[in-house]
């Protein structure tokens, strides 16, 4: 019989304790700042931005400093930190058209106006480790280029000039964009909805199902039509003034993938598309996203449901990591009750399997005998 | 088409245009404009400043319908100078000061007496550092573009 007890107090006072010395790690080193973080680390911080689904640089990089670089642990700090504010409005939709582009590239066109912008990509590096960090060594200022006046066109307008492609992606005119973080969610649910879910889900697990689809399991046949990386404006409407002011650049990460074609008796065979849009520099995660969006539209695109990235119970109800933490992690804490009663319970079986058997074999013995 | 309908587009875009440099201007640059105010205002808070969150929307597929992408922090600010008029301000992060400053300016862009000191002293300031902010990053990523050339054939 186990009893309801208390304590552990000073225990958990004294992990607590120990963590942040552990945390601090050497006293004999220097501490790392906030800013240190955001500059040096900032592909990190931009994914607890985007995990987290909320977009402060400095907060997010407080937050993996507190969580000593656990960044399910920041994204889960800085979820909680956001559920302390009140909100004072929505956006208008930014128009990443319109973005002050660092990184741009096409993987369906060579040439195409604005050209492409390689920006501060790993790509083409070696992946060896370079014995050169290990000191603080001078680092080059970048190089730099007359800037051309070109506009940065979107390869989704190149090709729907000739009607190759699907369109951008409307819902029904009175249709009300839907909030997950006010309203429970349904299934099935809209692509706006789908489109929240991803831009706040685990790159990991997202990453996954797009290498899924990829090695059959709902195969979409993907070129990346375009993947740009920079910031964009974000404006609000001020109730006082009667109209929309900015508040300031977000950098973000936009993918636009061109996927296998359709075609009708009724209508000319199309491109269609999957959509990644993601806070901060992160085009795995974007084009993870652009993949499993794609995954989910099947049903609106009549392809057969046949894999896991293409069920959107499944997909969207798994994709949250706070969530999938939470449930996974709890089962560490103290289950003692629930434990007794199944201790208590496979005991009592198991002694009624004995007590059954028993006479049994008594009869064998007593036949036998 | 009456006088205040042809004013008020100008007008409204003279007031966006500084809404937007100071929602981009550092705290150092009000601190700064603000130390070179020989006759500081006497200011009453109206409202905050105080930090909460913008859902930031972005367009299913670029240019479709809206969608909730995520929240940011926004602060915001009002005052209201002796003279009645009322300054708005709000910009990304948690800058609470800096959000009090920006109101300020706001009130003052807006009266005759004291334009010129903001435009002067803030916004040309903040303007010339994000023009030549952005041109730098322009310039850095047109460094990274690719200059394809065809392959000659060493025929003979």
């Amino acid at each position: 019989m186990y009893v309801a007890v208390k304590g552990g107090e000073a225990a958990i006072s004294n992990a607590h304790r120990l963590l942040a010395d552990r945390r601090r790690g050497d006293r004999s080193l220097p501490s790392v700042t906030i800013e240190q973080i955001a500059e040096q680390l900032g592909l990190a911080v931009d994914r607890v931005m985007a995990e987290a689904s909320l977009y402060d640089r400095s907060l997010a990089a407080l937050a993996v400093r507190q969580s000593r670089g656990d960044l399910i642990e920041a994204i889960f700090l800085l979820r909680a930190y956001r559920t302390t504010l009140p909100r004072f409005g929505n956006s208008v939709p930014l128009d990443t058209a319109d973005m002050l582009v660092e990184r741009r590239v096409s993987a369906t066109y060579k040439d195409l106006p604005g050209g492409q912008l390689l920006g501060p990509t790993f790509d083409y590096t070696h992946r060896l480790l370079d014995p050169s960090l290990l000191t603080d060594e001078t680092v080059e200022e970048p190089a730099r280029r007359d800037a051309s006046e070109e506009e940065i066109m979107r390869v989704s307008d190149i090709l729907a000039h000739e009607g190759l492609i699907e369109a951008d992606g409307d819902l029904p005119q009175d249709h009300q964009a839907g909030d997950l973080t006010r309203e429970p969610m349904e299934f099935p649910m809209g692509r706006d909805l789908r489109l929240q879910a991803l831009a706040r889900g685990d790159e990991g697990f997202l990453l996954a199902l797009g290498y899924s689809t990829q090695r059959g399991y709902g195969r979409n046949h993907p070129f990346v039509g375009e993947i740009r990386i920079g910031e964009v404006e974000v404006e609000m409407e001020i109730p006082e003034l009667g109209f929309a002011v900015s508040l300031g650049n977000i950098r973000v990460t936009e993918c636009q993938m061109v996927n296998q074609f359709k075609g009708s008796s009724k209508a000319p065979p199309q491109f269609t598309r999957g959509y990644g849009l993601v806070f901060g520099q992160s085009e795995r995660k974007a084009m993870s996203m652009s993949l499993v969006d794609r995954a989910l539209r099947a049903e609106e695109l009549g392809e057969d449901i046949t894999a896991p990235a293409q069920d959107e119970e499944f997909v969207i109800s798994h994709s949250d990591n706070v969530q999938a933490t939470g449930f996974v992690e709890h089962l560490k804490l103290p289950h003692y009750v629930d434990f007794q009663a199944e201790l208590a319970m496979v005991r009592r079986m198991r002694a009624d399997i004995h007590a059954a058997r028993s006479p049994q074999q008594g009869d064998v013995t007593e036949a036998a005998e | 088409m009456s006088v205040a309908e042809q004013t008020l587009p100008t007008e409204q875009a003279g007031r966006r245009r500084c809404a937007s440099l100071l929602a981009r201007a550092t705290a150092d640059e009000l601190h700064a404009a603000w130390d070179a105010l020989k006759d500081k205002p006497e200011t009453k808070p109206v409202r905050g400043p105080e930090t909460g969150l913008v859902m930031v929307r972005g367009r299913i597929g670029g240019g479709g319908s809206p969608f909730n992408l995520g929240e940011a922090t926004v602060t915001r600010a009002t005052v209201a100078l002796a003279s009645g008029t009322v300054g708005h301000a709000q910009a990304l992060g948690t800058d609470k000061q800096k959000a009090k400053l920006a109101a300020i300016f706001d009130a003052l862009w807006q009266e005759d007496a004291t334009r010129d000191h903001v435009e002067n002293t803030v916004l040309a300031l903040v303007e010339h550092r994000v023009e030549a902010e952005n041109r730098a990053k322009a310039e850095e990523t047109a460094a990274t573009r690719v200059d394809f050339f065809t392959m000659v054939r060493g025929d003979d």
